[in-house]
């Protein structure tokens, strides 16, 4: 399911000028050998240059002890001018988790999935010059992660904490903050009996003056509850202001300053 | 009506085709006392090699009848387990405790009829709630191993602190914390202490229905509780009853604090999966994969508690 007009524009884009090389080649050989990765890459990455590169780490647990909670992490600090950042899984139903844009942050991201079934995890990282940079790795996982109702609409409390954000921001050594947040959102995947999709599908992280640092769009296939964890350049004293929205039109806001303290040490 | 994974099994196993021998699990009593056996579970995680069978099993004669102590993972593991009791003790099995809900330690229970299964009243509702997607689990892990085995409640809710057979008495303790009801025996003869799960030795403590405070209230109360050696949920006997209760205390703390701590930091769950673990835990098994999976468990929970709003009125 991609069907935002970003990714459209790419795919149209792709039939208009498939004339590279890799175009009648197709996209490189998956090293995970996973059965969608000719699918996945054509929409995501059109005739843009692809290569699989270890730079970029994805990061997760070696086991899937909660199918709807799975957390991800994408680092991609070593590669200069990295653009933009997309989180996906082969084989969900909604594969796309997260497409991120580090304006003026690092680019690195952390997040937690739902996985449907044992799929490829994998981080595309695209350069100012089109090429797309690409790792990952094999997860196993039960069923379900995306059909299996949210704890919150098991509960039924859901609409009593909607719009419930946390957050706290940390101050990086070598300038930059690590802001983390997390909203009360159920996340429904509309995969799930009686229960239409809805869930946040932008976020985006400014400056004092209104100037975006760092913006994302977000599907259904993130966790409940969902948790980012993200690098955007701004001072201790500054505030960060944080604005989402989701697919019903409900806009989000929130205010965290960065706190004013010695510096966390690298990771 | 769609076949369940059961039926579908039990259909293939009927077909015509050349049987597949059933593995067996090899069920090997080790006497701890007079009239006490312990069953050692595999270390590790639930696996197809160990057919689940990784929880620490008891076995005590009475002059009624045979107790068990939990009763493995599956139908095929507790059928087998009763044969091997009944055969050391001459006495047919009256009585089958489980511990607490999870499926390693109770889910072969079918093997027996439900009116001589006995648990506490909180661990039959949590069974009633998750049994079945814990069964499912272990279908799907375990294959051929759970054959036949479904979710039969016990028959016998606890609501004595003590049981008693033909002169053994046998104390129950209605604790907490490791799941939402776990029960400890006493056996007032041998002055042996079952812990269940509340107890771990070299294995790392799971916690994927724990509660942190009251598992340290429930260990508090056990290591006051005079008793003499300690059977474990899982890992090696502790002869001497008090290592145990001390080693899962200190790993629950080390846990608590080190996950608020990273919650405090900023560390996200990946993160925190990968904090270093302290030399001191170095002898006990499975440490790696038991921090990553109660980072699962307790993170969000630590999340909500440290960090503080910061949404804007509308």
């Amino acid at each position: 399911m991609i069907a935002r007009t970003s990714l459209s524009a790419a795919l149209l884009l792709s039939l208009m000028v498939a004339s590279t090389d890799q175009a009648r080649a197709g996209p490189p050989a998956d090293p995970l050998g996973s059965p969608m990765w000719t699918a996945h890459a054509r929409t995501l990455f059109g005739d843009d240059p692809v290569r699989f590169d270890r730079r970029v780490k994805v990061d997760f647990p070696p086991i899937a002890e909660d199918q709807r909670v799975f957390p991800v992490s994408i680092d991609a600090r070593a590669v200069p001018g990295v653009a933009r950042m997309i989180l996906f899984a082969d084989l969900n139903p909604i594969p796309v988790a997260i497409d991120y844009r580090p304006e003026r942050a690092a680019a690195y991201l952390a997040t937690r999935i739902k996985l449907d079934q044992r799929t490829p995890v994998r981080g595309a990282v695209q350069l100012a010059d089109g090429q797309w940079l690409v790792s990952g790795g094999w997860i196993d996982a039960t069923g379900g992660g995306c059909s299996a109702p949210p704890a919150s609409r098991v509960k039924g409390d859901w609409a009593q904490h909607l719009g419930e954000i946390r957050g706290e921001a940390w101050p990086l050594a070598g300038g930059g903050n690590r802001l983390r947040l997390s909203f009360r959102h159920p996340m429904d995947t509309g995969l799930v009996a009686n229960i239409p999709t809805y869930h946040l599908e932008t976020l985006a992280v400014k400056d004092a003056a209104g100037a975006t640092l760092a913006s994302m769009e977000i599907w259904a296939s993130v966790a409940e509850d969902p948790a980012f964890t993200i690098l955007p350049l701004a001072a201790p004293g500054d505030t960060l202001t944080v604005e989402a929205r989701d697919t019903n039109g409900r806009d989000y806001r929130a205010e965290v300053a960065v706190a004013k303290q010695s510096p966390m040490p690298p990771r | 009506m769609i076949l369940s994974r059961r039926t579908l099994i039990a259909g293939v196993a009927a077909l015509p085709v050349a049987a597949l021998a059933a593995p067996d699990y090899a069920i090997l009593p080790v006497p701890l006392a007079d009239g006490v056996w312990m069953i050692r579970g595999a270390d590790g995680p639930i696996e197809p090699a160990n057919g689940g069978a990784i929880a620490n099993i008891a076995i005590i004669a009475t002059p009624a009848g045979t107790v068990l102590i939990d009763c493995g993972p599956s139908v095929r593991y507790a059928r087998a387990l009763k044969a091997v009791a009944e055969k050391l003790t001459g006495m047919p099995v009256i009585r089958v405790y489980l511990t607490h809900l999870h499926p390693d330690h109770g889910l072969g229970a079918a093997a027996f009829d439900p009116a001589i299964v006995s648990a506490l009243p909180g661990t039959i509702d949590a069974l009633r709630a998750a049994g079945q997607g814990y069964a499912d689990a272990m279908y799907r892990i375990l294959n051929d191993w759970m054959r036949g085995t479904d979710v039969v409640l016990p028959g016998k809710p606890i609501t004595t602190d003590a049981e008693l057979f033909g002169g053994r008495s046998l104390k129950l303790l209605a604790l907490s914390g490791h799941s939402g009801a776990d029960l400890a025996i006493l056996d007032e003869r041998s002055g042996l202490l079952i812990g269940g799960d509340l107890v771990f030795h070299d294995p790392a403590p799971s916690t994927p229905t724990a509660d942190l405070p009251r598992w340290r209230a429930s260990l508090d109360r056990l290591r006051t509780l005079p008793h003499g050696g300690l059977v474990p949920g899982h890992g090696p006997f502790d002869a001497g009853g008090t290592a145990s209760i001390a080693q899962t205390r200190d790993w629950l703390n080390w846990l608590d604090g080190a996950l608020t701590q990273a919650v405090a930091e900023g560390l996200d769950m990946v993160e925190a999966g990968e904090l270093p673990i302290p030399d001191h835990f170095a002898t006990m098994t499975a440490a790696r994969y038991e921090l990553q999976r109660s980072v699962s468990h307790l993170y969000p929970v630590i999340e909500a508690r440290l960090l503080p709003r910061i949404d804007m009125p509308d």
